[in-house]
C-alpha cells in the first residue's frame, strides 16, 4: 500500500512542479500589468515544439534546447510589444482578451509550421525508471523537481537582490509611485514577459519528454497553471508553487484512492472551498479592500 | 454580291461550330456529381485531408480511364474545418445548388450525425467516412459507411485475449467520444466472451501522467491483460508510463492507436502492444494470397506515387466510399437516385481498402472481424499476426 502512495506521490509532485512553473509565469505577469496572460501555455508548448522539431533536424540536444527556450523568450516579447503595448491605454479585460487571441494565433502558427500530429523529445537521463520503496520514478520526473528548486532559488534572488527584480515588485505593489520613482514601467512589463516566457519555455522542454508535444498541449496545462496561481494567490510567486504542487498532488491521490473520475473534479473542489475561506489565495493575506 | 456566298459560309461555319460546341456541352452535361464534406483541416485534419487526397486522386484516375457509363465524373469539396455545424451547411449547399448524386463524408462521427436528417429527407446516397456505429445503427435508408466501428475493433482484441487464454482485462479510457465508445463497447462485449473488467479506469482531456491510474489497475485482483482506449499523443504518453511501473501484463491498445507516432512517441515502450488493424496498415506483409493484398498495393502506389507521403488507414475509408457509389451507379446504369440506393445496399464482396464488404437491407457497413487484422509492435514497425 505505501509503495501505491509513493507512486501517486512521485505523479502528483511531478505534476504539480510543471503546473508550479506554469503558474509562476501567470505570476509574474499579473504582477507587472494586472494581466492575466492565457498564452502561458502556449510558451510550454512552443519551446517543446521548437526544440524537436530541432532535434528531429540533427541540432545537438542542449543547443536544441536552449534554442526552444530562446525561441520562446522572443515570442513572449514579441506578444508583449506588438500585442499588449500598443493596447496598454485599453482596460485590463480587453488585454487578457487580447492574451486569449495571442494564444489561439500561437497554436494555429504552431500547427502550420509544426504538423498536427504529436512527438516526442528524448528524456535527458533515459527512460529507466528508479524505483524507491516500491514505486517507480522516472529520471526526467527528477530534472522537473530539481530545476524547479533551482528556479525558486533564482528567482528568490532576482526578486530580492538585483535592481531589475525589485523594480518589478515595486511596480506590482504601485505601479503609479514606481513610475513616479523613475522605475522604468514599460520596460517592467517587457521583462516580465520575457521571465514569463522564460519559465514557460523551461518547462515546455522540461515537460515535454512527459508530456510528448503537439500544438494543443498548451491548453490543459495554461489551464492548471492558472489554477495553481490562482490557489496560491495570484501574483505570489510562492503561491504559485505551493498551489501547483496542491493540485498536482490531489489530483494524483483522487485518482489513486477515490476514482479517476473525480480527478479533476477534485482539484477543482479544492480551489472552491480555498477561495470561499481565503478569497486572496493560501498566500494571499487578508487583504482589505479600499472603497 | 461578292460578300453573300462568304456571308453565307459565315453563317454555316457558325452552325457548325454552335452545334459542336452544344454537342460537347451535351455529353459535358452530365457528368456524375460527387459531393464530399471533409474535415481537411481543423483537429480531424490528420483524417479528412488524406481522405481528400484519395477521393482527388481517384476521381482523376476514372476520368482519365474515360469516366464511369462514359460519363466524367465531378468532384465538389468542402472543408468543413473539423466542424459539425459547417458540415450541415455544406450538406445542403451539396444537394440544392450543386445538385449532386451521390454524397461522401462527414470525416468524424459528429459531422455525420449532424447531416443524417437533411440527407434522408432530401434522398440523397450518402456513405460517410466516420467510424461510430450509430451512424448505421439503426439503419437508415440512404445512409451507409466504410469504416470499422469500434465495436468491430473491441470484438478482434477480444478475440485475440481470449485465444491468449486472458480472461481478467483492466481498461483504461480517455475523454474523447472515440475513447468512451470504444470502452462502453467493452463494457457490453465483454460479458458475452466470457472476459470478465475487474480495473475500468479513465484519465482526463490533456492529462500528461497516467501513473496513478495504472497503479490501481496493476493492483486490481488476477489482472491478466490491459486495454487502452484512446487517441492521439496519451497513446504514446500510456505505454511509457506502463513501461515505468511496469504493468506485467500483455498490452493492447485499439486501432486508434494505428499511426507511426504512436511508436515513436513512446520511444521504445510501444514494444509489444497489441492492436487490431486494417490491413492497409502492413500491405507489404499480406501473404499474396490475402483477398486484399491487390487492392491495397495498389491503393498504397497509387497514393505514394501521387502525394510523396506515406499513406495512412483513413484514406482508404474514402477509397472504399468513392468506388462502393461508383459500382453502384454502373450497377443501376444511371444515377437515378433511388436505383444508385438500392445498389449500394446489395454491394458483395466489394474487395476495398478496408476490408470486403457485404451490405444488405439490415447492414449498412457490410464488414465483419475479418476486415482486422491482429498487429503486434516490434522492433519500431508493425507485425502482422496470424
Amino acid at each position: 500500500m505505501s509503495a501505491d502512495f509513493l507512486q501517486f506521490l512521485f505523479s502528483g509532485i511531478t505534476q504539480g512542479a510543471c503546473y508550479a512553473l506554469v503558474g509562476l509565469g501567470f505570476s509574474i505577469i499579473y504582477n507587472a500589468s494586472q494581466v492575466i496572460n492565457f498564452a502561458q501555455g502556449e510558451f510550454v508548448m512552443i519551446a517543446g515544439m521548437a526544440a524537436v522539431a530541432l532535434i528531429d533536424a540533427g541540432a545537438p540536444f542542449v543547443l536544441a534546447l536552449a534554442a526552444g527556450v530562446a525561441l520562446t523568450v522572443v515570442v513572449g516579447v514579441a506578444l508583449e510589444k506588438f500585442a499588449i503595448e500598443p493596447a496598454r491605454n485599453a482596460s485590463v479585460v480587453t488585454l487578457i482578451i487580447i492574451t486569449i487571441g495571442a494564444s489561439i494565433f500561437l497554436r494555429g502558427a504552431a500547427e502550420l509550421l509544426g504538423g498536427r500530429g504529436f512527438r516526442s523529445m528524448p528524456a535527458f537521463s533515459g527512460n529507466e525508471p528508479i524505483v524507491i520503496g516500491g514505486a517507480a520514478l522516472l529520471p526526467q520526473s527528477l530534472w522537473v523537481l530539481g530545476v524547479t528548486v533551482v528556479i525558486i532559488f533564482a528567482l528568490g534572488r532576482f526578486f530580492n537582490s538585483t535592481m531589475h527584480g525589485k523594480a518589478m515588485l515595486a511596480t506590482a505593489y504601485n505601479p503609479v509611485m514606481a513610475q513616479l520613482m523613475g522605475i522604468n514601467t514599460r520596460l517592467v512589463l517587457s521583462l516580465s514577459f520575457a521571465l514569463a516566457a522564460l519559465l514557460g519555455g523551461i518547462a515546455g522542454v522540461l515537460i515535454a519528454p512527459l508530456s510528448l508535444t503537439y500544438s494543443t498541449v498548451g491548453v490543459m496545462l495554461g489551464l492548471k497553471g492558472f489554477c495553481a496561481a490562482i490557489l496560491g494567490g495570484l501574483g505570489k510567486p510562492m503561491g504559485a508553487i505551493a498551489g501547483g504542487l496542491l493540485v498536482g498532488v490531489s489530483e494524483a491521490m483522487t485518482a489513486g484512492y477515490l476514482s479517476s473520475a473525480y480527478k479533476d473534479a477534485v482539484a477543482f473542489v479544492i480551489i472552491l472551498v480555498v477561495l470561499v475561506v481565503l478569497p486572496g489565495g493560501l498566500f494571499g493575506g487578508r487583504s482589505v479592500e479600499r472603497v | 454580291m461578292h460578300a453573300r456566298p462568304s456571308f453565307r459560309w459565315l453563317i454555316a461555319a457558325f452552325t457548325i461550330v454552335a452545334l459542336a460546341a452544344s454537342a460537347v456541352t451535351a455529353s459535358a452535361a452530365e457528368p456524375i456529381r460527387l459531393g464530399a464534406f471533409l474535415a481537411v483541416t481543423g483537429k480531424g485534419a490528420f483524417l479528412g485531408d488524406p481522405e481528400k487526397k484519395t477521393l482527388e486522386t481517384y476521381v482523376e484516375k476514372v476520368n482519365g480511364e474515360g469516366g464511369v457509363l462514359g460519363r466524367k465524373v465531378e468532384l465538389i469539396v468542402y472543408d468543413t474545418g473539423s466542424e459539425a455545424k459547417e458540415a450541415l451547411t455544406f450538406v445542403k449547399r451539396l444537394i440544392e445548388q450543386d445538385k449532386v448524386d451521390a454524397i461522401i463524408g462527414g470525416t468524424s462521427t459528429g459531422e455525420t450525425m449532424a447531416v443524417i436528417r437533411e440527407v434522408e429527407a432530401a434522398a440523397v446516397p450518402f456513405i460517410s467516412l466516420a467510424g461510430g456505429a450509430e451512424i448505421v445503427e439503426p439503419v437508415k435508408k440512404w445512409v451507409f459507411k466504410t469504416p470499422h466501428t469500434d465495436r468491430l475493433a473491441v470484438e478482434k482484441l477480444f478475440t485475440d485475449m481470449k485465444a491468449r487464454g486472458l480472461t481478467k482485462i483492466g481498461i483504461l479510457s480517455g475523454p474523447g467520444g472515440f475513447d468512451k465508445s470504444c470502452r462502453t463497447n467493452a463494457m457490453a462485449l465483454a460479458p458475452a466472451k466470457g472476459l470478465a473488467i475487474v480495473a475500468d479506469e479513465t484519465h482526463g482531456a490533456g492529462d500528461t501522467d497516467m501513473t496513478p491510474q495504472l497503479t490501481r489497475i496493476k493492483g486490481a485482483p488476477g489482472l491478466q491483460a490491459f486495454l487502452y482506449c484512446g487517441f492521439g499523443a496519451p497513446t504514446s504518453i500510456v505505454a511509457k508510463n506502463v513501461r515505468q511501473i511496469g504493468l506485467g501484463v500483455p498490452h493492447y491498445q485499439t486501432h486508434g492507436s494505428a499511426s507511426m507516432s504512436f511508436i515513436q512517441g513512446a520511444e521504445g515502450a510501444a514494444e509489444g502492444v497489441r492492436l487490431p488493424a486494417a490491413a492497409l496498415l502492413v500491405v507489404d506483409q499480406l501473404p499474396a494470397d490475402h483477398p486484399q493484398k491487390a487492392v491495397a498495393t495498389a491503393y498504397r502506389d497509387a497514393y505514394t506515387e501521387r502525394y510523396k507521403e506515406p499513406i495512412s488507414t483513413f484514406g482508404g475509408h474514402a477509397y472504399d466510399g468513392l468506388f462502393i457509389v461508383l459500382e453502384a451507379i454502373k450497377r443501376a446504369g444511371g444515377t437515378d437516385k433511388a436505383k444508385v440506393r438500392d445498389e449500394i445496399e446489395k454491394t458483395n464482396r466489394f474487395i476495398g481498402a478496408d476490408g470486403i464488404f457485404t451490405m444488405s437491407p439490415t447492414d449498412h457497413l457490410g464488414l465483419d472481424t475479418a476486415s482486422f487484422v491482429m498487429v503486434e509492435v516490434k522492433d519500431g514497425t508493425w507485425l502482422l499476426l496470424n
